[in-house]
């Protein structure tokens, strides 16, 4: 049998292969015949077309086995792949013999070219990685909004529905906000949409009463008290935001802080102001402030050492005493400015920006060693890292504001953050996100009303986990290039050293060019090495970070449910011990029970308030968020490729110049 | 389920179209006599190569035949090359190395225990990955046993061995049967005391300065060649690893990256296959010749050694007026071994050393070309990607 199997190089059509499996000794016989033709004459198969060659040839050599193996591990197999495979084997590995314009011509490669082109056009640019185009894509659309006048009608139309049915004292508040929204909801374009933010932006603006007054007329009478309570809201919200008011005063503010109302109103009232307007805006707002950190520098010696960073703010904002201005700060300092911030602004569901974790390997290494490349390199991750972390927390414009934002940036001297000492900024976070994690086990009952917020979970969710696993391949790209570096200068040397030995002038010359080549590849590797991991695993990483921030969030926001829940559950039992004192005829007690139940009713309107501002700031963060991930990918990812880009000219820059070396040996 | 020798019990048949002669070494094609692997098979642990020749020379009983031979026959008839004292004058092509499947075969163990933890989509890719780097290896394999049956069918002495007719033509099995224990630690002691009586044979000064510089020239440059064929080896594998972390990043991302990756993947891979077959198997080729080429000197240099000591018997002889006839017919012999050796050494070391510099030519002009087509191809891929991407803005 082995002797007829090896004399007979059968085709591998599919077909044949259930026979084999099933007869497997007379497997070999089965084909003889047919191979000596298929072996002679092999330049028909090696016209077909290369596309079937990567089709077929894997997926059979392996599936066969697969089921055969298992049934009877004994026999062999007689697969054997028909001619084309070595067509395959040329495109794959392109053989020493192949010719070498094979490989490009090959139409699998031809291919990526014109899908590159294509497929982009039809995924806008911030499908980048994923994520973002949720909020960017559907921005396109919201233009038409503007002009749509039915929504406007409709939107118009629901809350005044709503509000009629607030009177009965007995209907939750709840029903009123989570009816609007519902409703709202139904209207996909309204729901998820970009003008939300134009909306809430709007919303922050300073004009309380004006604005109750036009929506009052606009909504036929909405019931003043309601009015009144969602604008002390929209107040309260404007003081955390000053600086739009500048940029919004044009705005007119709608008073009903149900997320889809003012998009109606206030596309209604400015329908001049397009999104365009409010991204340049935005870009205005980048350029503003510009901040830099610099100069790493080590402050004292041995274990009380430390890096100290100058940060240089340039600024034409009038809230800072002048247009530039230069501050040290050492590491805690970045620390203590995110725990400030955060102890102020987490509760009310902002997104602070996470500084980058505390290393004690690196900054030890840094503290004993002398200047050794890794912890240079450390201290430079670390510089970027800062840099990016203070300008993200200055491009939030709450955060903007914050007095300690403004001292951290101007004051000479800062009071030193001795608590972040001990406790590192990954270590916080954990805290942070230990405590959060109890109270979302706790409140796991939380049944969400809010589509946007259950997607929006589960989406952060998904993407961090993404991110996480993209993290890791990244970093192990980056070694293997940081290796493949090294390997590559101990062979430019062990060339170099074989070209000196060679006795043919003309070869020992081509050698030692290679060597050269291959040094300055060396290089080109580690360059590389360096972008994969400034520009691509660093921006992972930070977004790693964020989005466990952007987590934090949604926990501040459970947590404020929780409290109103509690509240609520509270105020429920107060009436029944009104009830019961009603009907057991205790008046005395009864004054004091109302008293109570008016006291619980004003703080279940109070949390209630507090939610729905948490949802609305934590919905609008996430929104500034996704958009500014999609702008930092789309920005950094053409880095990333610009760079790639480079390598590569300067490849073949090296091997155009190597090419006539080689060709001169004689 | 995968089972890790599932490769194995498939039989691989390439049958070439293209010329692969001439990979690492430059040869004058003969229409006399020309010798080709037509066709191969892999069978659980061997290969078989159909050896097919073409020829006009009397002693074949046909024109045009073919035989299916094993890895162990081509090492039979190295060894007999070798053991042939005919030959002593000569540098013997280099036996082709064993087919080495073993990694492979390791990375689908791997693959199998893996498979539940991956998608199906990863574990078919990651099949034909491993499917393509099998066919890699086998490619090569052949490629280098056919390189040395090309060697000795242009060799002008070596084609007319008997053994390499037999080996060409008898169509049955040789029944070479690999060496046995015995054989085998026989073979350590003869290279345990021929690398000893190397080094002594090395340092009796040559009369030829022609030796004595080819001697030290081809110390040092295996010594080199072996150094850089195992750094270029290690660099080349970390290129893969590279390529394969860029593959497994495009397989995580959205699009439109992963196209880009990918492709990028797929030119980085080929570039580090092209270095491997450009760079490292040449390299590999001429660490194995130089030996040859090493041994050839030594086989001079014992005869060399063996002639002055026969010469020293001679002077003895005569001193003491004894023996002489017997001394002078050894000398006679020594001095003609010798001198037979030297002539045919001379031109075979100028041979070695202009195939040398033809086949390092053809690789790295070739090198630099692949190189420069690949990254001219990924800067087109990027640029075109670039331009998507910015265009989005």
């Amino acid at each position: 049998m082995a002797a007829s199997s090896e004399r007979s190089p059968p085709p591998f059509p599919d077909s044949e292969e259930p026979e084999l499996l099933e007869d497997s000794d007379e497997g070999a016989d089965a084909f003889t015949g047919t191979s000596i033709s298929e072996m002679d004459s092999p330049s028909p198969d090696s016209t077909r077309p290369p596309k079937d060659i990567f089709n077929e040839p894997p997926e059979d050599i392996f599936s066969d086995p697969l089921s055969n193996i298992n049934s009877e591990p004994q026999k062999k197999v007689d697969a054997k792949i028909p001619s084309p495979s070595s067509d395959e084997a040329v495109d794959l590995f392109s053989d020493p013999l192949d010719d070498d314009s094979e490989v490009m011509s090959s139409p699998e490669v031809q291919n990526p070219m014109p899908d590159l082109l294509n497929e982009p056009v039809e995924a806008p640019k911030s499908d980048v990685l994923g994520e973002p185009p949720v909020s960017s894509v559907k921005k396109a659309a919201s233009s038409e909004m503007f002009g749509d006048d039915d929504d406007d009608e409709d939107l118009f139309k629901e809350p005044p529905k709503v509000v009629t049915k607030k009177p009965q004292p007995s209907g939750p508040p709840v029903d009123v906000f989570t009816e609007v929204k519902s409703d709202v909801k139904v209207k996909p374009q309204v729901k998820d949409d970009p003008t939300d933010l134009f909306a809430e932006e709007a919303l922050t603006a300073p004009a309380p009463k004006p604005s109750a007054g036009s929506s009052s007329s606009r909504t036929n009478g909405v019931h003043s008290e309601e009015q009144d309570l969602f604008s002390e809201a929209t107040v309260e919200l404007s003081l955390d935001s000053p600086r739009n008011d500048r940029k919004n005063k044009d705005a007119v503010k709608p008073s009903v802080s149900a997320p889809a109302a003012p998009v109606a109103s206030s596309s209604s009232k400015a329908p001049s102001k397009t999104l365009k307007e409010l991204e340049e805006e935005e870009s205005e707002d980048k350029f503003d402030l510009n901040i830099s950190i610099t100069n790493p520098e080590k402050v004292g010696d041995g274990m009380n050492a430390y890096m100290a960073y100058k940060v240089s703010t340039q600024t034409s904002l009038t809230m800072f005493r002048s247009k530039t201005f230069t501050v040290r700060r050492r590491f805690s300092d970045f620390l203590g400015l995110f725990e400030k911030l955060s102890e102020k602004h987490s509760q009310n569901g902002y997104l602070i920006p996470p500084p980058p974790e505390k290393s004690i390997l690196g900054m030890t290494k840094v503290k004993v060693g002398k200047e050794d490349p890794s912890s240079a390199e450390f201290v430079e991750r670390r510089r970027a890292a800062l840099e990016r972390y203070l300008q993200r927390v200055v491009s939030h414009p709450s955060l903007l504001q914050d007095p300690d934002v403004r001292e951290f940036l101007e004051k000479e001297e800062l009071p030193r953050a001795v608590s972040t000492q001990a406790l590192s900024g990954a270590g916080f976070l954990k805290m942070l996100n230990k405590a959060t994690d109890a109270v979302s086990k706790m409140t796991i009952k939380m049944n969400e009303q809010d589509v946007w917020f259950d997607e929006k979970i589960q989406d952060v969710e998904n993407e961090e986990q993404h991110l996480r696993k993209l993290h890791v391949m990244v970093e192990s790209l980056v070694n293997h290039r940081k290796e493949l570096s090294g390997n590559t200068a101990v062979f430019a040397k062990s060339v170099a050293m074989l070209g000196s030995s060679e006795d043919n002038t003309a070869l020992s010359r081509a050698l030692s060019q290679l060597a050269e080549v291959e040094d300055r590849i060396e290089q080109l590797h580690q360059e590389q090495a360096s972008n994969d991991f400034f520009t691509f695993s660093e921006l992972l990483a930070d977004y790693i970070r964020l989005l466990g921030a952007v987590r934090g969030c949604f926990d501040q926001r459970m947590k404020a449910w929780q409290r109103w829940q509690d509240a609520e559950n509270m105020l429920q039992k107060k009436r029944e011990a009104e009830a019961k004192l009603l009907w057991a005829n205790k008046p005395d007690k009864l004054q004091q029970a109302k008293d109570e139940i008016t006291e619980w009713e004003a703080k279940v309107t109070q949390y209630e308030r507090e939610f729905e501002r948490i949802s609305a700031t934590v919905r609008k963060e996430v929104i500034r968020f996704d958009k500014e991930k999609a702008r930092d990918f789309n920005r950094q990812v053409i880095k990333y490729l610009e760079s790639l880009l480079h390598s590569q000219q300067q490849l073949i820059k090296y091997w155009d110049a190597f090419l006539p070396e080689a060709k001169a040996i004689v | 389920m995968v089972r890790h020798d599932e490769i194995n019990k498939h039989k691989l048949q390439i049958c070439k179209e293209l010329n692969p002669r001439a990979v690492n070494v430059d040869l004058q094609t003969d229409a006399t006599l020309q010798v080709d692997i037509s066709d191969a098979l892999s069978e659980r642990d061997k290969v078989k190569f159909t050896v097919h020749t073409k020829s006009t020379l009397p002693n074949f009983k046909q024109n045009e035949f073919s035989v299916v031979r094993q890895h162990e026959e081509f090492i039979w008839l190295h060894d007999s090359f070798v053991e042939n004292e005919e030959y002593a004058g000569y540098i013997i092509p280099p036996s082709p190395p064993r087919p080495d499947f073993d990694a492979s075969r390791e990375k689908l163990q791997k693959l199998g225990e893996g498979e539940g933890s991956m998608t199906k989509e990863e574990f078919t890719k990651m099949k034909q990955e491993l499917e393509a780097e099998y066919l890699a290896i086998f490619k090569k394999t052949v490629a280098m046993h056919e390189v040395f049956l090309c060697r000795v069918a242009a060799h002008p002495v070596l084609r007319k061995d008997l053994n390499f007719h037999v080996f060409l033509e008898y169509n049955q099995d040789l029944s070479v049967r690999g060496k046995n224990k015995k054989e085998k630690l026989e073979d350590f002691f003869k290279n345990v005391v021929k690398s000893a009586d190397g080094v002594l044979v090395a340092g009796v000064k040559d009369v030829d300065d022609f030796f004595e510089h080819e001697k030290t020239f081809l110390l040092e440059y295996h010594n080199r060649v072996k150094d850089s064929s195992a750094k270029s080896d290690r660099m080349i594998r970390s290129h893969k690893s590279a390529a394969d972390d860029i593959n497994r990043i495009a397989s995580t991302l959205h699009s439109p990256l992963p196209l880009l990756f990918s492709n990028s993947q797929k030119i980085e891979a080929r570039v580090a296959a092209d270095e491997d077959l450009k760079l490292a198997d040449l390299l590999k080729y001429y660490l194995r010749e130089s030996q040859a080429a090493k041994d050839l000197l030594y086989r001079r240099g014992r005869a060399l050694v063996d002639y002055e000591n026969a010469n020293k018997a001679l002077d003895k002889a005569r001193a003491k007026n004894k023996d002489v006839l017997q001394a002078e017919t050894t000398q006679q012999v020594c001095c003609q071994k010798f001198e037979k050796i030297s002539e045919s050494a001379k031109q075979e070391l100028i041979d070695f050393k202009t195939r040398r510099v033809a086949a390092f030519r053809k690789n790295l002009v070739e090198l630099a070309e692949l190189e420069l087509k690949h990254a001219k191809g990924n800067l087109q891929l990027l640029q075109s990607c670039l331009g998507v991407l910015k265009g989005d803005t």
